[in-house]
């Protein structure tokens, strides 16, 4: 089964979990600066949102880069960036229309969410399933369960 | 490990910023935070010295598990000797400064002198210089952070700031971060403003790495997590009903202070309570509380956003208030609500919203509205004088006044110099409900013997964050003792201070301790920092940390006289409740706090005491 990283932002409380757990798997240390997932506060409504890459199908960014240096983990779907064939050139960071492929200085690369190779460190962080990993055929589920319970345990008009 | 290893030291006279390796010794005896900042605090200031003079330093601390995954983590203190109280203090806030600074590579900054004009330090990793902040002197906190972000063209950078409270002297200005968390008492933001330091910017990206053993950090923390998503008081009151879950149980207990103290239980207690946050409002239908918030790293999300009736009186013609923002917290629920007999909630949210804005602390300023309200109905004071009818119950009053106190207008000056200042002022000293000047929070110690003693004995002046009783004599954690028994609760203050200092001194959050003690931090202390540190070995941080903290203020001139608490809660008994025609029982506790301490009966550390903490 293909999953996906499902975000729920009414959930979010904006603890930053998600940013540290992401930047430990792949530096080894806590910043959320070097973090992959990213959460927004948008404070005048109070609400939180959680945001990263929804690995494309037709990924802009795999077919701008000039050398190839992105590709698909057939396992995961994710689309991964190979660090020593990027070149740095930052075509993908224009071509993605989402933002979430970004260069990163201190590497000469660019960094992308792989999907930490199919346990997703950001999901496991979370501590209210504000961020998921669920089967991708099927990121509807939730929502269809609720208005299930809603349509099907109403007392009947009779 | 898990320290950064580096301070900043800025000179604000000669307008110098200088790295320093961090002093190791003490950090493995004072650990962090709360207990490193002060030993740096008690080591390079004089005691005696004039808090608003530019001899006095002004220090913010993090922690070693500031900026790590543990749960709560992002905790940073404020150390300075105090304006209002004279003693030492020491303000913790949450949010994401702290931890954004010691990812930027350093555990602390000291702040030494006064700079010649108003400026703000800029910290991005290693770079860190003094800026120009004449462009920002005036604005509110708001206005700071959000001029700030857009100045530096970076919406990350972290702003930790004072308002206008803190430039005019108001004795209990604040220092805020990320628009609503407070490093709120004893008056820290005054300090800031009177060294002409308007607001610290950072933006830390190269993180907290130097982990002793991260295998067994991760594993211990998860296991913690774990315990505060599981236990009723962090799992589900504090993320549901936030600290204001208090309210209605408190006023039951009877020891829900009201109109200064005069009565212990609210009428009105209800209308102001989480319960009423969550209800629909009569006027449009919505709730005021739109949602619950966390600080960084902390898996409980105790905060509260909030939104206004955007038809009320104090906000009807002002639509800048009409987003959501931080919400009622219990102590300034209690403190611009039930201290003041007011029960219009919409009121207290206005009121708490200008205390963030302009950066006073709620608790200092409601109940000092509350020794106002008092006095005005004596007749002490009159109409003229203060500007408006400031009868008990009045929220036109109170949101006159937080407007006026915040911009240091009219009777708004005489309400920025605390309850202290004020009552003595008009001739009745008895009437500030503080010890050491810092007023109380929202227990009364007639009700709640313990809490008592805790505030008399607390060495930041009247505070219950010091050595929060209420857990074990109201909430049974992690026993339950009677509220109305003072025998023991000696032993019990003791304890809980000692603990809380450890707890502070972490980089953690003191809410956690509703479901852990010092046995479930040492294991993530230890697998951070170095295995000595056991349960036993933070209790005896805690205990040195206190102790410090006391060899301070009794340099300072404090002496056993100064552990009291006013009149009112020595001589006049509860009307009402459970707690009906109770005193507290200080006369009786405190020397056996003494001697539970190790100390003299004036209250200093014996020499089998120092020498046994090391002092």
């Amino acid at each position: 089964m293909q999953k996906v990283l499902h975000i729920n932002a009414d959930k979010c409380t904006g603890c930053l979990q998600c940013e540290m757990a992401c930047s430990f798997e792949n530096y080894g240390t806590y910043a959320t600066a070097k973090s992959r997932i990213k959460v927004f506060d948008f404070h005048h409504t109070g609400k939180k949102v959680p945001y990263t890459c929804t690995q494309c199908d037709e990924a802009w960014c795999l077919h701008a880069c000039p050398v190839e240096a992105i590709t698909v983990d057939k396992e995961t779907g994710a689309k991964v960036v190979n660090e020593t064939t990027c070149v740095g050139c930052k075509v993908c960071t224009i071509a993605c229309p989402f933002g979430t492929i970004n260069y990163v200085a201190d590497t000469g690369k660019v960094q992308k969410c792989d999907l930490c190779g199919g346990e997703p460190a950001c999901a496991e962080a979370c501590p209210t399933g504000a961020i998921t990993f669920i089967d991708a055929n099927w990121t509807g589920l939730g929502k269809m369960a609720q208005w299930a319970d809603k349509l099907g345990n109403q007392p009947s008009a009779a | 490990m898990s320290w950064a290893g580096k301070i900043l030291r800025v000179n604000l006279t000669a307008g110098t910023v200088k790295s320093e390796p961090l002093n190791m010794e003490w950090a493995q005896a004072y650990l962090g935070s709360r207990g490193l900042g002060s030993k740096y605090l008690t080591s390079e200031v004089d005691p005696k010295v004039d808090p608003l003079s530019p001899d006095n330093k002004i220090i913010w601390a993090t922690g070693p598990l500031t900026g790590t995954m543990a749960s709560t983590g992002g905790r940073y203190t404020v150390i300075t000797k105090s304006p209002l109280t004279g003693a030492i203090a020491c303000s913790n806030s949450g949010g994401y400064w702290g931890a954004e600074f010691k990812m930027a590579g350093w555990d602390m900054v000291i702040f030494e002198g006064k700079s010649p004009k108003p400026v703000y330090l800029y910290v991005n990793d290693d770079v860190a210089e003094l800026r120009d902040a004449s462009h920002l002197w005036g604005k509110s906190v708001w206005e700071t952070e959000e001029t700030l972000k857009k100045s530096l063209q970076d919406p990350l950078t972290r702003v930790s700031s004072i308002g206008k409270a803190g430039e005019s002297g108001v004795l209990y200005a604040a220092v805020v971060n990320d628009l609503h968390r407070a490093a709120g008492r004893s008056g820290v933001g005054t300090v800031m403003g009177s060294k002409n330091l308007k607001a610290i910017a950072v933006r830390g990206t190269k993180g907290v790495g130097n982990i002793r053993d991260p295998k067994a950090f991760m594993k211990a923390i998860a296991e913690k997590k774990k315990i505060l998503a599981e236990n009723g008081v962090t799992g589900q009151g504090l993320p549901a009903y936030g600290t204001q879950v208090l309210m209605n149980v408190i006023n039951e207990v009877g020891a829900l202070p009201t109109r200064n103290h005069q009565d212990v239980q609210f009428e009105g207690a209800k209308d102001i309570s989480a319960e009423a946050m969550a209800t629909p409002r009569k006027t449009d239908g919505k709730k005021q509380l739109v949602t619950n918030q966390a600080c960084f790293g902390c898996t409980i999300a105790c905060g509260r956003i909030s939104k206004m009736d955007q038809n009320h009186f104090t906000v009807a013609t002002k639509p800048q208030y009409w987003g959501a923002s931080g919400g009622l917290e219990y102590e300034a629920a209690w403190a611009l609500g039930a201290a003041n007999g007011v029960n219009d909630l919409e009121a207290l949210q206005y009121a708490t919203m200008i205390c963030n804005e302009e950066g006073i602390d709620p608790i200092s300023f409601g109940a000092t509205i509350g020794a106002v309200m008092e006095l005005y109905e004596m007749g002490v004071l009159t109409k003229e004088q203060v500007g408006i009818e400031a009868r008990f119950g009045s929220a036109q009053a109170l949101a006159f006044l937080v407007e006026e106190t915040v911009n240091g207008r009219g009777f708004g000056k005489e309400i920025g110099q605390g309850s202290k200042r004020l009552t003595a002022k008009y001739g009745h000293p008895d009437l500030s409900m503080s010890s050491k000047g810092q007023e109380f929070p929202a227990y009364d110690g007639r009700g709640i013997q313990g809490i008592g003693l805790a505030y008399a004995t607390s060495n930041r002046g009247g505070c219950h964050l010091r050595g929060y009783t209420i857990a074990s004599e109201v909430l049974g954690i992690p026993v339950k003792t009677d509220p109305l028994e003072h025998e023991g609760k000696p032993e019990l203050v003791k304890a809980f201070q000692d603990a809380t200092a450890a707890f502070d001194s972490s980089g953690l959050c003191v809410f956690t301790t509703f479901a852990w003690g010092l046995a479930d931090l040492a294991p993530q202390v230890s697998a951070a920092c170095g295995e000595q540190f056991t349960t036993e070995e933070l209790e005896k941080i805690g205990e040195r940390i206190w102790n410090m903290e006391r060899e301070f203020n009794n340099a300072a001139g404090f002496t056993a006289k100064d552990d009291s608490l006013p009149k009112r809660l020595l001589t006049e008994a509860a009307k009402t409740g459970p707690a009906k025609g109770k005193v507290n029982m200080l006369p009786q506790m405190l020397p056996k706090y003494y001697a539970a301490r190790g100390w003299d009966p004036e209250g200093r550390p014996t020499p089998e005491t120092r020498a046994r903490l090391g002092l």
